[in-house]
Order: structure tokens, then C-alpha cells, then sequence
């Protein structure tokens, strides 16, 4: 199973290996993680399970899409990397793959 | 005071579905909600993406879904109370006394939760600094547009609601409108007005630009914004106007006394009722062991909460279970004309 790790805003590591198939935010609500919120429960609607991407992972990741550029316009301290957690899906290629979360989601 | 049998907080499409299944057993019900019109987040969130997974309904969007909800539930005549919050409950005989932030005040011997994933307000800007601003010199909408007539503006987001102001604004204030990209998800048509306002040197647009200080004393003196490549700009600035959408927060209720996991209120899966009796909650907001977030499982909780209001609201009557489909009783309070 991969490995994702979550870096939160104080440095905190948590490693957890995430289902091939479930969204990197999945990966973090199911085990616990805190600093993702993902109130809208992963229809692209609310901005909230907005993540800082690792730059070497960046190009590894699906392209983004318009609606979720739109929606990172709403996200809290949005950077070059940012990313909504629950457009990205664990796959083998990705084990390893490092997000920072915010300071926080709103 | 009004007196009800059941105060509803969410006009969202459960809260809209709960009013419904009490109309039919003959309750009558008192919808309160933050937003300023039904849906909740069917249409403040996604009022034009399709959903597929409402039963004998293949596909329809969030705007239709209420539509449709509201029509449904227009023989019941029920009273909304729009742009309005649940501030505060107390309870009395086991009656529930319900509060509002403008100091609106229900009766009921139930109240049924269908808040969503809570109350939605404008997102405030990321600065601490900001705060002390609020409502003086910046501001998340426009309730009066003369306040900024010949003042210096500037406008934060990439939405409609960003774009048609610095339109609007442009005519009589010097606007700065800043976007974290050069891409602008409100309509292209506007976009292109405001294009053009800049053009003819009328009003600004700063992109790849965000947010980086405000500063000032009373009131703002000017904002300094920051691109990716720490570029930083100052501008002069006497109002902030920040569009940046909505967000959901529990607000008041996380202080109602109610069991709370997270975000959620746990309920029983019977009544779907609350750790308090005469409390119940229905649809995102409520968890209960195998709790599916699908506008269905709303529907379903709503059907079981009404019933479960009756037996608080009519103690000393005894409910019976009716179909729409024979009940001469039901149809009547539908405005059905029987034969």
C-alpha cells in the first residue's frame, strides 16, 4: 500500500498507508489526520481539504483541473502547490508522496 | 413568540423534505436559516452540477432539486425566516424556546436539525490584523454602495461577486482588484468589461498577487499584496472588500449542550433524535453508526424524525400510519380535492 505523509503546520509527521483507489483526503479523514476538513465530503464544493503538495511530487500528480483551480481561489493561503486533497488518488506511483497541510482549512 | 410543533434550522433539501413529512401527518413547522433563500448547499455550493442518485429522478441539479422540494411542500404554507441564526435554546415545561440572532423567539416542543455541515458565512481574510478591520474597513459584502463613493478600494477574489463589484464600484471609486491568478473563474462577460476598464485606465487589476499586510491606525492606510515571487506592492487603500465565498461552521449550536463528534451530533438511528429529547438531527450533520452523507439518508431520517415530533407535539393523540397514496386525511392536507 502506499505511503502518504501528512506534514501539518507545526511540523508534525504522520505516515499512513492509503488504499490504491481512495483520495489522499480519504487517506487522511479515515485514520484520524487532523488539518483536513473536507466539509463538502469530496465534491470539489468547498475548498477545505486543501493541501501543499511537495514540490518533486508535483509533476507526478494528475494535471489540475479548471474547477478545482476555481476552487483554490476560495482556499486559505493558497501557494504554487497547492492542491484539493480529495482530487488526488493513491496509486502505486505515488507512494511516498508528501503534503503539507495549512495552518488551517478556513 | 411563535408557537410551532417543530422549529427546523436548515432550509437545505432535507430541512425542506422534514417539513413535508410533517405537513402530511398534520404538523406544523417554522424553517430557519442563515441563507437568504432554500437549498442550502444544493444551491449555494453546486446549484448546477447534476446529481444522479435522488430515487426516480435519473438526473437533475441542486436548483432544481429544491425547486422541486418547494413545490412539493406549498400546500403546507410553511413560514421561512431567512438571513436569520439559532442563537440560543432553553428548554421550559418541555417546550423548546428557541432564539434567533434577531431576537425572533419560537416555542416548540421540537426542534430537528437539518444545518448541513452548519452555517455558511462569507470566508474572512487570512490576516490576524484583519479582525480589528471588520465591518469598519473591510468588508465581505456590499450592503450599501455609497459608503465607498471617491475612496480607494480594493477588491480580493476571482468570482462574479468580485468582478461585478469592481465594475460597479469603478464608476465612482478608484478600484484595485487583486486575483491569485490570471485566470478568472466569474463570467467571461464581465471579465471583459473589466478588462477593458483597465484598458482605458479606470481601475487596476493586480494578478498573482495576494494579501500581505494592512496597515493603519483607526482605520486602513494601505495594504501591501505579495506575489510567488515575494514582489511586494503597496497600495493605498481606505476599504477592503474580500470576496472569497463561503464557508460552514457550526456556529451557536456546538454550545446547545448537544453530544457532539466533530463536526457531527450523534443521534439514535430510530428517531434520529438527539442526546436531548425533542432534539433531533437529520442529513449531513448527523452520525450514527453506518450514517451514508446522501440527500436519500436525509429523506429517510426526516420521515423518522417527523414521527418521532408527533408523539412530543400531540402527546395526548395517537398516530397512525397513513399512505398518501388512500389516506383522505393526507390528501386533504395536500389540497387534494377527493371525490
Amino acid at each position: 500500500m502506499p505511503k502518504i505523509t501528512y506534514i501539518d503546520s507545526q511540523g508534525n509527521e504522520k505516515i499512513i498507508d492509503v488504499k490504491n483507489g481512495l483520495t489522499v483526503m480519504e487517506g487522511a479523514i479515515q485514520n484520524n489526520v487532523p488539518g483536513i476538513d473536507a466539509d463538502c465530503g469530496g465534491s470539489m464544493a468547498c475548498a477545505t481539504c486543501h493541501v501543499y503538495v511537495k514540490e518533486e511530487w508535483l509533476n507526478k500528480l494528475e494535471k489540475i483541473e479548471d474547477a478545482e483551480q476555481d476552487m483554490l481561489d476560495m482556499a486559505f493561503e493558497p501557494k504554487k502547490n497547492s492542491r484539493l486533497s480529495c482530487q488526488i488518488i493513491v496509486k502505486e506511483e505515488l507512494d511516498g508522496l508528501v503534503v503539507n497541510t495549512p495552518s488551517k482549512q478556513t | 413568540m411563535i408557537k410551532t410543533d417543530v422549529v427546523i434550522v436548515g432550509a437545505g433539501p432535507v430541512g425542506l423534505f422534514a417539513v413535508h413529512q410533517l405537513g402530511i401527518i398534520g404538523l406544523k413547522s417554522e424553517v430557519i436559516d442563515n441563507l437568504d433563500k432554500a437549498g442550502g448547499q444544493c444551491i449555494e455550493l453546486y446549484p448546477d452540477k447534476p446529481i444522479y442518485d435522488i430515487p426516480a429522478i435519473p438526473v437533475c441539479t441542486g436548483e432544481e432539486l429544491t425547486k422541486n422540494l418547494l413545490k412539493q411542500i406549498k400546500p403546507f404554507k410553511t413560514n421561512f425566516h431567512f438571513n436569520e441564526r439559532v442563537q440560543e435554546i432553553s428548554n421550559q415545561n418541555n417546550n423548546w424556546i428557541v432564539k434567533t440572532n434577531k431576537n425572533k423567539i419560537f416555542s416548540s416542543a421540537n426542534i430537528i436539525i437539518a444545518g448541513g455541515v452548519g452555517s455558511f458565512e462569507p470566508r474572512k481574510l487570512p490576516l490576524k490584523e484583519a479582525e480589528k478591520y471588520e465591518e469598519k474597513s473591510i468588508f465581505y459584502s456590499v450592503r450599501d454602495k455609497n459608503k465607498f463613493k471617491d475612496k480607494k478600494i480594493s477588491i480580493f477574489g476571482g468570482g462574479d461577486s468580485a468582478l461585478d463589484w469592481a465594475l460597479e464600484l469603478s464608476k465612482t471609486s478608484k478600484v484595485t482588484l487583486i486575483h491569485r491568478r490570471d485566470e478568472f473563474r466569474g463570467s467571461e462577460h464581465t471579465f471583459n468589461e473589466v478588462k477593458k476598464l483597465e484598458k482605458q485606465g479606470k481601475l487596476n487589476i493586480k494578478t498573482k498577487f495576494q494579501l500581505a499586510s494592512i496597515e493603519g491606525d483607526k482605520n486602513i492606510k494601505f495594504i501591501t499584496i505579495k506575489n510567488d515571487e515575494e514582489k511586494i506592492i503597496k497600495i493605498e487603500t481606505d476599504y477592503i472588500l474580500s470576496f472569497f465565498g463561503l464557508v460552514m461552521k457550526l456556529g451557536p449550536i456546538a454550545e446547545w449542550g448537544l453530544n457532539l463528534d466533530k463536526k457531527h451530533i450523534p443521534v439514535d438511528s430510530e428517531k434520529f433524535q438527539t442526546n436531548k429529547k425533542g432534539i433531533f438531527a437529520i442529513g449531513d450533520i448527523c452520525t450514527y453508526p453506518g450514517k451514508i452523507k446522501l440527500i436519500l439518508s436525509g429523506f429517510h431520517e426526516a420521515a423518522l424524525a417527523a414521527r418521532a415530533c408527533f408523539k412530543n407535539a400531540r402527546p395526548n393523540e395517537i398516530y397512525k400510519f397513513q399512505f398518501t397514496t388512500s389516506s383522505k386525511e393526507i390528501q386533504e392536507r395536500l389540497g387534494i380535492k377527493t371525490k
